[in-house]
């Protein structure tokens, strides 16, 4: 970023991301109107066709999602942004994606649910949904943002990983974030680091699209470009084509989750606040971490030694990072906008002695800072 | 003529890829594909410029014998990939097979917005009348009265017309075959690719398997025996009475006009938003 911040602009979070999908090379966006993530289609409608881009607006979610699909073999970068009624639609055909290894972007606003639920509070209550939404074992890569930069930033990265592991990445927002304005300063786009899927550069002949290399991703041939292959939501052995076969059925599946594990470090991304010397710390993503994160200056300001463990990678679940201080710490308190989901993923990975205690809300509320403290300070004590 | 299929399938159909097919002996499947084929052919299209996309069901098995970019995507749903496609790189020929339940039940709203919406892409619509691969179900198609797996009793709902359905929902090119008509539904896929808008060529076709056996037309024969004495051409069905006309079907092109193309219209929208031009686009 440059000294005198050419780039500082008043935006909110669905503003950041459809910057940073820009700047990330994303060039096609389909999608369907639905409250709090209506913004992100209404600013690309006017910024797609500006950068040469596409965007449209399709019949619904289902058709959004597989657009963005579509597209994506097509060679172009792809995303679509929702909400949690629309995300609920995109299963179908991200699992599609999930199993034909197309990358592309999924965004979804989280706002209170089920169903219509709650239009238009924040929430989170569609954290598992997002690693477990559609059918049948599958990896996913999901992200969280809690700032406006963040949305900007995570998003950037949401791309490269997913271009990088042929794998839809899910961004979960939410409505605070989605709808809070902050001056941020937006890097240029040339000072950006953007990863680019490989495409096969053998002749056609020899291309074989499921094969995968040493890192399990296999180089990606668009639509159009002389590799004609085949594509299909069928388990299919290396050429592509339909498979029954035991041995190829488990050597495909085994890769698909491979490709992931193997880039666990890349992945998998924290913050951390005041950890050092934290006999206690605040786990939270989203929205909610900017109140934890809040809370937990507080509680140093009163002496007591907190510390905040942001979320970037919720899934896959950061285990190597959440659990040093899950044996740093005596307490964790994990404050989530719904009934208690990564304080799940928090119980599951814990071994140690540390106490895993919850705080949910799940009445539309943001949850605050001031209703923080109390729980910090008992933890503490 | 058998030198010159030979020659089409060597060129057209994947030498990699297994065979025998998944479809019945006596299949309509292999009919389409086999006018598909030499459509493409008469239109001199190269093969790498041609994208096949396919939904869920018998038809939705297509794409993967054949040498094409090929995409056999989720249950009803191909056209919305197909959209992608296209918008993604509106220089490749995007087609597009379903069949009636995966076109018009699951598919039925994607299949309508994309008439309206106009993209240049050809749906070839396989209408058997019938759940083919899952065992027989009544399909948006299956005639009142007629029996099926889930219709014990002889059929209670009404059949969609999905050519008419086409032509109402704005699609620049709508006809209709059968594979009785094998040289006639070659002709349509052409005309349709040919018309730059979007296309339906609805080919009805034969599941004696699971349609027939059901409802007194237990072989393939019977069954193209039957769309021969039930089609009749647009032209001829011009001049006949609404009482000749009862129980019949028409063939040929119900559709064919010229409408402003999505792809065309969006390029105006970059150029009014200042967009880079194609070839200086990042």
């Amino acid at each position: 970023m440059s000294g005198n911040l050419p780039n500082r602009r008043l935006i909110q979070g669905n503003e950041a991301i459809v910057e940073g999908a820009l700047a990330a090379g994303c060039r096609f966006f389909a999608g369907y109107p639905i409250t709090p993530a209506s913004e992100i289609s209404e600013i690309l409608s006017a910024r797609m066709p500006e950068v040469g881009g596409t965007f449209i607006q399709m019949e619904d979610e289902i058709a959004s999602m597989g657009a963005i699909i579509g597209a994506s073999l097509a060679g172009t970068k792809s995303m679509t942004a929702t909400s949690g009624p629309g995300f609920s639609l995109m299963q179908e055909n991200l699992g599609f994606a999930c199993i034909a290894e197309v990358p592309c972007v999924v965004v979804n606003v989280m706002r209170g649910g089920p169903s219509t639920g709650l239009p238009t509070s924040p929430a989170q209550g569609d954290v598992m949904q997002a690693r477990w939404g559609t059918h049948g074992d599958h990896p996913i890569i999901v992200l969280a943002v809690s700032t406006v930069l963040d949305s900007f930033e995570i998003t950037v990265r949401a791309f490269n990983l997913s271009e990088k592991y042929r794998v839809p990445v899910i961004i979960l927002s939410d409505e605070v974030v989605a709808h809070t304005r902050e001056t941020v300063s937006l890097p240029a786009w040339e000072d950006l680091e953007v990863t680019d899927r490989i495409s096969p550069d053998t002749p056609p002949e020899w291309y074989v699209p499921y094969e995968g290399s040493s890192s399990g991703v296999p180089d990606m041939a668009a639509f159009g470009k002389g590799y004609r292959y085949h594509v299909t939501g069928l388990v299919h052995d290396v050429r592509g084509f339909p498979t029954q076969r035991p041995e190829e059925i488990e050597a495909f599946t085994s890769r698909l989750f491979r490709k992931i594990s193997q880039g666990f470090h890349e992945i998998q991304k924290v913050e951390t606040v005041f950890m050092e010397d934290a006999e206690t710390a605040v786990i939270a993503y989203g929205s909610v971490a900017r109140s934890a994160h809040r809370a937990v200056i507080m509680g140093r300001s009163q002496g007591l030694r907190v510390g905040l463990l942001k979320l970037v990678t919720l899934f896959p679940f950061p285990r190597r990072l959440v659990e040093p201080v899950l044996h740093q710490c005596k307490a964790v308190l994990v404050p989530e906008m719904n009934m208690g989901q990564i304080s799940r993923e928090v119980n599951r990975v814990n071994s140690s002695a540390c106490r895993v205690i919850k705080h949910n809300r799940f009445d539309g509320q943001l949850i605050t800072p001031e209703e923080l403290m109390p729980r910090i300070e008992k933890m503490t004590s | 003529m058998a030198k010159e299929v030979t020659k089409l399938v060597h060129e057209y159909l994947r030498h990699d890829k297994k065979f025998p097919h998944v479809w019945c002996p006596g299949c309509g499947n292999g009919i389409v594909l086999g006018a598909l084929i030499r459509a493409i052919d008469r239109l001199g299209l190269e093969k790498d410029e041609i994208v096949l996309a396919s939904g869920i069901g018998c038809s939705g098995r297509m794409p993967v014998y054949a040498d094409f970019n090929t995409l056999h995507t989720t249950h009803g749903r191909c056209l919305t990939f197909a959209t992608g496609v296209k918008l993604a790189n509106p220089a490749l020929t995007v087609i597009t097979v379903m069949g009636d339940g995966d076109a018009t039940a699951i598919g039925g709203n994607h299949f309508i917005h994309a008439a309206r919406r106009n993209l240049d892409l050809t749906a070839i619509i396989i209408n058997n009348q019938i759940y083919g691969m899952t065992g027989g179900q009544f399909s948006p198609t299956t005639p009142y009265g007629s029996h099926a797996s889930t219709a014990r009793y002889g059929h209670i709902e009404h059949a969609f017309s999905i050519s008419e359905l086409a032509v109402t929902a704005g699609a620049s090119f709508v006809a209709r075959a059968t594979v009785y008509h094998a040289t006639l539904i070659e002709d349509m896929i052409k005309k349709s690719i040919e018309n730059g808008g979007f296309g339906v060529v609805e080919v009805i076709s034969n599941c004696h398997t699971e349609y027939g056996r059901r409802n007194n037309m237990a072989d393939p024969v019977t069954m193209l025996q039957w769309m021969k004495e039930h089609a009749v051409t647009v032209e001829k069905a011009g001049k006949m009475s609404p009482e000749e006309l009862a129980g019949k079907f028409t063939v040929g092109v119900l559709a064919d006009v010229k409408k402003p193309v999505y792809t065309e219209e969006y390029e105006k929208i970059r150029k009014r938003a200042g967009a880079p031009k194609a070839g200086e686009r990042a």
